[in-house]
C-alpha cells in the first residue's frame, strides 16, 4: 500500500489551472523530489496533501484512507503529515522549546514534561542543544530551519513534506540543513520534497518528478531523469539549470 | 565626514575639549532664554496682563479650588483606569469577531462591523449625553442609575470601536505564513488566534494603543457634562461661585501632570518597537 497516494488532483486559483489531474504515489520510506520552474504547482501540491489549500477534483489518501474521511479529522491528518516551509514560519513571540511543543501539547494532548523531553532529544539530534530558551530571531536562518524541521517532527509524522527549505538560506548554511534531510532518509522517513537543489535531489531522491504547468511531465529515478531525460521539456529545464551553474 | 576618509584603520575618536562641548550648550541656553524671556516680557508688560493674571493665574484662587479639583481629578483617573481595562478586553473581542471566517460565525463578524461603523461615527460627547442622561432616565429596575457609571460605559463603548480597528490592523500585519504554520500543526481557528496571531498583533500595535490611552486620559473630562463631579466640574463650580477662572487652570495643571509622563512612556515604547522591527530585518 502507498503511504501517500495523490489521484487526479485538479486545482484552480480563480480561472487559473494550477494542478491538472496530478497523480503521484509515494511508498513507505520513499523520498520523492518535485522539481520544476516557479509556478509549476510543486508547492501547491504539497499544500493540498495536508489541506492547507482546498482542491477542486481528485482525492488524496494516506495509507489508503482518504484525507476527507471521518477517520482523518484535522488533528489526525496534521499529526501524520508534517510540513516545513521555505520561510521557516516559526512563531517569533515564543521560544524554541515552546515552538516545538505547542502542537503536541495543545493539539495532541501530550503532557508538557513528555513533549519537552522529546523536543530536547530531537534538538540534540539536530545539533541544536542549548537553544531551547532562545527566540527564533536570535538564531541564524539555518538554525531556524532546523528548529522548524524539529517542530514538524515533534508529532512523529509518517510523512514529512519539505517546501524549498533551503531557498531562503545563505549558501554556507544550506549544507547543514541538507545533511539533516539525508539523515532522516537514512532513518527511513517518507518524504515529499520540493527543491531547487538539483545536486541534492539527485543524491537523496528515490524518484524525481518534473512538473510544468500543473502536470507531472516526467517521473523517473534521479540517475535516469538527470542524465537521460525523455521529455524535451525536462531536457530544456535541466539545460537551463546547468547553464545557471546549479547542477 | 566622508566614508572613504575612514577606509584606513578608523582613527580613535578624539574626545572634544571642554570648550568644544560648552560653547554649543551655552549658545542654546542663551538663545532659549532670550527667546522665551522676550515673550514673557512682552506678555507681562501688556496693559491687560494684571487682569489676565488675576482671572487665570491667581494663586489664592488656585489654592482655594485645589482640594475639590484634586478630588474630582481622582474620579477622572479612576474612570480612566477602569475604562482602559474594559476597552482593552472588549476591543480585542470585537477585533477577533471581525477576523472570523466561516458561515456559522458570520453574525458575529457582521455585528462587529456594524458596531465599529456606528460607534466610530458618533461624537464621544453625544454618546456620553445619550448614556449618561438617557439610560438613567429610563428607570429600568435592576440597572444602575448613576450617571458616572453610564458615562463611563459610553466612553468604553466609543473608544472600543477605535481600539478594535487598531487591533485588527495588528492582526492583519501578522504574516500569512504564521497562519499556514499554525494550521499545518493542527491548531484550530481559535487556537491559532490565541497562541499565534493575537500575541504578535498586540506587540505590533502597543504604541498605537498607548496613544489611544493618552487621548482617553483627557476625554474622561467629558463626563463633567452629565453632572459627574470630576476635576472639570469641580473647577466650574468654583468659577460659577467666584467668577474666577484660576480653578480651571488648576484642573489643566493636574491633567498635564498626568498626560505628559504618559506621552513620554508612549514615545519610549514606540521607539523600542521600532528598534525591534529594525533588528528583525537585519
Amino acid at each position: 500500500m502507498n503511504r501517500v497516494e495523490i489521484s487526479s488532483v485538479t486545482k484552480y486559483y480563480g480561472n487559473n489551472l494550477v494542478l491538472d489531474e496530478v497523480s503521484l504515489a509515494v511508498r513507505e520510506h520513499e523520498v520523492v523530489c518535485l522539481i520544476g520552474a516557479s509556478g509549476s504547482g510543486k508547492s501547491t501540491l504539497l499544500r493540498c496533501v495536508n489541506k492547507l489549500v482546498p482542491f477542486d477534483h481528485g482525492d488524496i489518501s494516506i495509507d489508503g484512507v482518504s484525507i476527507f474521511s471521518e477517520q482523518f479529522n484535522n488533528n489526525e491528518l496534521h499529526k501524520r503529515v508534517g510540513i516545513v516551509f521555505q520561510a521557516y514560519n516559526l512563531f517569533p513571540h515564543i521560544n524554541v522549546l515552546n515552538n516545538i511543543t505547542l502542537a503536541p501539547r495543545k493539539v495532541h494532548g501530550v503532557s508538557r514534561e513528555e513533549s519537552e523531553e522529546r523536543a530536547i532529544k530531537l534538538l540534540e539530534l539536530f545539533g541544536m542543544q542549548g537553544y531551547e530558551k532562545s527566540y527564533p530571531e536570535q538564531l541564524s536562518g539555518g538554525q531556524q530551519q532546523r528548529v522548524a524541521i524539529v517542530r514538524a517532527l515533534a508529532t512523529q509524522p509518517d510523512v514529512l513534506m519539505l517546501d524549498e527549505v533551503t531557498a531562503a538560506l545563505d549558501p554556507e548554511l544550506i549544507g547543514g540543513v541538507l545533511k539533516i534531510i539525508r539523515d532522516l532518509k537514512t532513518q527511513g522517513m517518507t518524504m515529499l520534497i520540493v527543491t531547487h537543489e538539483m545536486g541534492f535531489a539527485r543524491d537523496v531522491a528515490d524518484r524525481v518528478c518534473f512538473l510544468e504547468g500543473g502536470r507531472i511531465l516526467e517521473e523517473a529515478p534521479p540517475n535516469k531523469l538527470f542524465s537521460a531525460p525523455e521529455n524535451p521539456r525536462t531536457r530544456q529545464f535541466l539545460q537551463r539549470i546547468i547553464e545557471a551553474g546549479r547542477l | 565626514m566622508s566614508s572613504d576618509a575612514r577606509v584606513p584603520a578608523p582613527p580613535a575618536r578624539r574626545t572634544p575639549t571642554l570648550k568644544e562641548r560648552a560653547v554649543p550648550a551655552l549658545i542654546s541656553i542663551v538663545s532659549v532664554t532670550v527667546f522665551f524671556g522676550t515673550i514673557a516680557f512682552l506678555v507681562t508688560s501688556a496693559e491687560q496682563w494684571p487682569r489676565i493674571r488675576f482671572q487665570f493665574f491667581n494663586p489664592d484662587a488656585i489654592m482655594a479650588a485645589f482640594p475639590n479639583v484634586l478630588r474630582g481629578f481622582g474620579i477622572n483617573m479612576m474612570v480612566w483606569a477602569i475604562a482602559l481595562v474594559a476597552i482593552a478586553i472588549w476591543a480585542l473581542v470585537l477585533a477577533v469577531f471581525r477576523s472570523l471566517t466561516g458561515p456559522i460565525l458570520a453574525p458575529l463578524k457582521v455585528f462587529s462591523i456594524v458596531y465599529i461603523d456606528l460607534l466610530r461615527g458618533i461624537p464621544s460627547l453625544l454618546l456620553v449625553l445619550l448614556f449618561g442622561f438617557g439610560v438613567p432616565a429610563l428607570q429600568i429596575p435592576g440597572l444602575p442609575r448613576s450617571s458616572l457609571f453610564w458615562g463611563s460605559v459610553a466612553m468604553v463603548l466609543g473608544y472600543s470601536a477605535y481600539a478594535a480597528e487598531v487591533y485588527r490592523s495588528g492582526m492583519e500585519a501578522v504574516h500569512d505564513g504564521q497562519r499556514a504554520a499554525a494550521k499545518a500543526l493542527g491548531l484550530s481557528q481559535w487556537q491559532t488566534l490565541y497562541y499565534a496571531i493575537i500575541p504578535q498583533a498586540v506587540r505590533n500595535v502597543l504604541p498605537a494603543l498607548l496613544n489611544l490611552a493618552v487621548a482617553l486620559q483627557k476625554d474622561v473630562a467629558l463626563l463633567s457634562v452629565i453632572g459627574v463631579r470630576d476635576a472639570v466640574r469641580e473647577a466650574q463650580i468654583y468659577t460659577a461661585r467666584t467668577f474666577n477662572y484660576s480653578s480651571l487652570i488648576a484642573a489643566a495643571i493636574l491633567f498635564l501632570v498626568a498626560t505628559i509622563p504618559m506621552a513620554r512612556i508612549t514615545d519610549y515604547v514606540a521607539r523600542k518597537d521600532q528598534e525591534r522591527r529594525l533588528q528583525r530585518t537585519v
